[in-house]
């Protein structure tokens, strides 16, 4: 069974498709990498996939369960989180603030009025968890004001590993980043288990080409190439549409 | 034990003995009316403060349960179930409100929660039958709950103190919740708590409905304490007069609303007796706070002292600076 199977998807914003009959099927554990120039429709397939679009047709299925109607905020209890291309974050709290938010969304705790949030022991603990995977919990109480760019994009995906994903969608993770930051980054996504299905759109080459599985290349909002690392970078349809000759 | 400890101990005591070293009834009126009006200012700042949701309504909710009060008491009901209703009424005036108003944010939401306000005003006014029209409705006695009567300023100062310092607890525990840190989530990044699994209409709809049983608290108080209701409360001005307290003082803090009310209370009551043109002074006074402290009296006093305190001692400025809310 695939982890995220999206048939016939189509969107289209007054008279402009955006999205295409795109069709893709991620395999548990897989890392697939989507590409395409700017105007192609990749955070748009995103927002489609976790329910934040309504497609005007097609379905998107995860393991298997047909999620096309599951409105968006019961997305993540099924196990689909995903990241932002514009920081998305909490920035009058601080980082493991942040992060117990990420956690306290999944929990029925959410609701609960009266006890003090500090004192949600097992949710602080497991916050502090998320953020050692990304190698910030030594900055654990620090308001996130104080933190850099690079920082703050690992503070995101920290949120999202939180919430123990099936499948994470990661919208351009390295956006921005020096250079250094970009190895952090990296790091951090290299480290994550199998069981974590993931789907990147990033332009970044050098780093994306070593994540990358499967590549899926969009162009117009419709897909024109897919296949392994190898085929997608050799097919002259990408070097004419998104390399470059 | 720390320096907020200790200011919330000295507050406590000034407000217990406030009969004692007050001169005369007028300033026990005066302080009575600061509390009840500071609980109206806490309930709206759960929603302006801590849900982003600025409201031009509720006065139309804080008369809503003062009318109710007056009418049950005007039909012969008991105190007790006269309170029941009003606080039954404002909060289900309020769900009514929050499902047609939360369609929006921003401004939309303003001008719905003003179209509503207006809409029971409007009430108020025409439906004579209900709410005798411009004579409004007049009360007669105070409850005496367990034999204590309510019916001299001091005793009724004491009951508004209890019902205040309990309003405040209720929004301190709510604010520091985990639903409170979900509310001001949906205030920072509506669309990523969406993402993040929260139902962010279920949260500002429950933000609602606290809201409205704190303004339902306060607008029972009100009746009692003039023992009189009529239109003229749940007009726009007194939305708005009430909006300036939170704004004034310190939206999304605790004690903003409460220092916010106090300086209404005491430029509409205590100076206006010294200066005819007090609103002049008034208004002066809140186009200096938007000037100098955009922020509100509370965070931006705070935020003054910290800069005092870090010339004085430039060391601590490379303390990090914490991220909690003023208080």
């Amino acid at each position: 069974m695939s982890a995220l199977t999206v048939t016939r998807l189509c969107k289209a914003f007054e008279g402009l498709h955006v999205t295409t009959n795109v069709n893709l099927n991620v395999e548990p554990g897989e890392r697939r990498l989507i590409i395409g120039p700017n105007g192609a429709g990749k955070t748009t397939l995103f927002n489609l996939i976790t329910g934040e679009l309504t497609p005007d047709s097609g379905s998107v299925q995860l393991f298997g369960r047909d999620i096309t109607k599951t409105p968006s905020r019961q997305r993540p209890h099924l196990g689909m989180a995903r990241t932002y291309q514009i920081i998305t974050l909490f920035p009058r709290d601080t980082i493991i603030h942040n992060v117990s938010l990420a956690l306290l969304g999944l929990s029925p705790a959410r609701w609960n009025p009266i006890t003090d949030i500090k004192h949600q022991g097992h949710l602080v603990e497991r916050a502090r968890e998320a953020l050692e995977r990304v190698g910030l919990a030594h900055l654990a109480e620090r308001p996130l004001a104080q933190t850099s760019y690079g920082e703050r994009r690992r503070v995101e995906i920290a949120m999202a590993l939180a919430q123990n994903p099936k499948v994470l969608l990661l919208d351009e993770p390295f956006a921005g980043l020096s250079i250094d930051e970009r190895r952090d980054v990296h790091k951090c996504l290299m480290a994550i288990p199998r069981d974590v299905t993931m789907v990147m759109i990033e332009h970044n080459m050098d780093v994306a080409l070593e994540f990358a599985e499967r590549i899926t290349l969009l162009h117009f909002g419709e897909v024109i190439v897919e296949g392994t690392r190898a085929e997608v970078v050799d097919n002259p349809r990408t070097r004419e549409v998104y390399l470059g000759h | 034990m720390n320096a907020r400890l200790i200011a919330l101990v000295i507050a406590f005591a000034a407000l217990v003995t406030l009969p004692f070293w007050v001169s005369g009834v007028y300033y026990i009126n005066v302080s009575t009316q600061i509390l009840f009006y500071a609980i109206f200012a806490l309930g709206l700042n759960v929603l302006v403060g801590y849900a982003g949701l600025v409201s031009l309504g509720h006065a139309g909710l804080f008369g809503i349960a003062a009318y109710a009060t007056g009418y049950m008491l005007q039909i012969g009901a008991g105190h007790t179930v006269a309170i029941l209703v009003a606080l039954i009424a404002g909060v289900a005036s309020m769900a009514v409100f929050a499902v047609l108003s939360l369609r929006s944010t921003g401004i939309g939401f303003i001008m719905i929660t003003l179209a509503l306000g207006e809409i029971l005003w409007g009430l108020a006014y025409r439906w004579i039958s209900l709410t005798g029209g411009d004579n409004g409705i007049s009360v007669h006695g105070r409850p005496a709950p367990l034999g204590f009567s309510m019916a001299s300023p001091t005793h009724f100062f004491y009951v508004a103190l209890i019902v205040f310092l309990l309003s405040v607890v209720m929004v301190a525990v709510f604010v520091r919740s985990p639903f409170g840190a979900a509310l001001r989530g949906t205030r920072d990044q509506p669309r990523r708590m969406n993402a993040l699994g929260y139902h962010v209409w279920m949260i500002r709809f429950y933000a609602c409905l606290f809201s409205g049983l704190l303004t339902s608290v306060a607008g029972i108080l009100f009746v009692y304490y003039n023992q009189f209701i009529s239109p003229q409360t749940l007009s726009l001005t007194s939305s708005a007069e009430v909006l300036l307290m939170v704004i004034s003082g310190g939206p999304g803090t605790l004690l903003g609303p409460i220092v916010g009310a106090t300086l209404v209370v005491v430029v509409k009551t205590v100076v206006s007796g010294f200066i005819e043109r007090w609103n002049f002074l008034l208004g002066a006074i809140f186009v200096a706070i938007v000037i100098l402290m955009p922020e509100g009296l509370v965070p931006g006093t705070v935020r003054l002292w910290r800069l005092a305190w870090r010339k004085r001692a430039p060391s601590a400025a490379v303390l990090p600076a914490k991220a909690e809310p003023a208080p």
